[in-house]
C-alpha cells in the first residue's frame, strides 16, 4: 500500500494544477498598468477633428475610458449598456475609437446613441498601444488623480459595471451610482 | 482527399500563402539594426492571436507593434529599452522568453530544482540497491531465504 502513496499524491497535485488551468481564461492578459498613472495622450476628437481630447480631460473625477470600433462585434453588443451608464450620469465615459474609419464611427454614434463625453480618434493605434490594449472592447476605470484602478476585457454588462466599477468607485469614496 | 498529388499541391499552396501574409517593410540601413528588428519580431507575442509572434501574424495589432518596434530600432534604441517599452504596456506575457524575476523566477528555477530532486531520489535508490547482497538477482544462486521463496523454482 505504501508504495502507492507517492504516485497518488503526485497525481493529485497534477489534477489540481490541471483543474486550475482549465478554469482560467487563456485570452485574459493582466494589465501591468493597474495602480499606475494613466498614459498621457492627446488625440483629435472624433466629431471635431480640430479639437483635442487628452488625459487631462479625464482627471478631477472618476472616469472611464472605453476602447471601441465599428469593426468590433462586442462593442455593438455593449453599446446599450454604455448608454444606460451614461444616462445615470455619475461617471463620464470617454471613448477611444481604435483603428477605425471616422465616417463610419460617427454614423455608428448617430444611429446607436452617443454615451461618450468625448471620443478620441486613434486612427494609428498608438495611444491604444500605450494603454496596453490588445482587443476591443476594453474598458478602464480611472481615479480622479489619474490612477488606473481596473481594466475590463470583453463587453460591458450591468453586472460588471456594478460589481467591478461602481464597487471600486464607492470603496475609494466616490459616487458611482 | 487521399490523392497524394492533390495533397502535395495543397500543401505547397498553403505554405505560399503564409509566405505572403506579412507585408514587407524597407530593411533598416544598419544591418545590426535589421538583425535586432528581425529578432525582436520573432520574440514578441501577438496578443490577439497568442500563439504567434508579431512577425508571424497579420493581425492589425501585430502590424502596429511591428511598426513601433521598427521605429524604436531605427531611432537607435537598445533591445532592453524596447523590451521594457513592451512589458510596461503588456506585461511579461508579451515576451516569448520571459525575463527572470517575479513569478517567472519559478519557471527558471524549477528545472534545476527538479534535477536536484531527481538526483537525490536516484542516489537513495542506488544506495539501497548497493546495500543488498550482490548475488540477489543471480538466478544460478538458489537462496531459499531470498525473495524467490515460494516462487516455485
Amino acid at each position: 500500500m505504501n508504495r502507492f502513496i507517492v504516485p497518488i499524491i503526485g497525481f493529485a497535485v497534477l489534477v489540481v494544477f490541471l483543474l486550475i488551468g482549465l478554469n482560467r481564461d487563456p485570452t485574459f492578459v493582466p494589465s501591468p498598468l493597474i495602480g499606475k498613472q494613466m498614459p498621457a495622450f492627446s488625440l483629435p476628437k472624433l466629431d471635431e477633428p480640430d479639437r483635442m481630447v487628452s488625459d487631462d480631460d479625464m482627471r478631477g473625477q472618476f472616469s472611464v475610458l472605453n476602447v471601441w470600433a465599428t469593426w468590433c462585434g462586442g462593442c455593438r453588443q455593449e453599446h446599450p449598456v454604455l448608454n444606460r451608464i451614461a444616462e445615470q450620469g455619475n461617471v463620464p465615459i470617454y471613448g477611444l475609437n481604435w483603428k477605425d474609419d471616422a465616417q463610419m464611427a460617427g454614423e455608428w454614434l448617430r444611429r446607436l446613441g452617443d454615451p461618450y463625453t468625448a471620443t478620441a480618434f486613434d486612427e494609428e493605434g498608438r495611444v491604444a498601444i500605450d494603454w496596453g490594449v490588445y482587443g476591443a472592447p476594453e474598458t478602464f476605470l480611472v481615479a480622479p488623480d489619474g490612477t488606473i484602478l481596473y481594466r475590463h476585457i470583453s463587453p460591458m454588462t450591468m453586472e460588471v459595471w456594478e460589481n467591478e466599477f461602481v464597487a471600486r468607485i464607492t470603496a475609494a469614496g466616490g459616487e458611482g451610482r | 482527399m487521399n490523392n497524394p498529388l492533390l495533397m502535395t499541391i495543397l500543401a505547397m499552396w498553403l505554405s505560399l500563402s503564409t509566405a505572403y501574409a506579412i507585408e514587407s517593410v524597407e530593411p533598416l540601413a544598419d544591418p545590426r539594426q535589421q538583425d535586432l528588428y528581425e529578432r525582436l519580431t520573432e520574440e514578441v507575442r501577438c496578443l490577439v492571436c497568442q500563439n504567434q509572434t508579431i512577425g508571424d501574424s497579420n493581425a492589425p495589432l501585430a502590424a502596429d507593434l511591428r511598426r513601433e518596434v521598427y521605429e524604436m530600432v531605427a531611432a537607435g534604441q537598445s533591445e532592453q529599452d524596447i523590451k521594457t517599452f513592451l512589458t510596461d504596456r503588456y506585461g511579461d506575457f508579451v515576451l516569448y522568453k520571459p525575463r527572470y524575476g517575479g513569478p517567472a523566477a519559478l519557471l527558471w528555477v524549477a528545472p534545476i530544482l527538479l534535477l536536484i530532486l531527481g538526483g537525490f531520489v536516484m542516489w537513495r535508490i542506488i544506495r539501497r540497491r548497493m546495500a543488498l547482497p550482490v548475488n540477489l538477482f543471480d538466478e544460478s544462486v538458489d537462496d531459499a531465504s531470498g525473495p524467490h521463496e515460494g516462487a516455485g523454482d
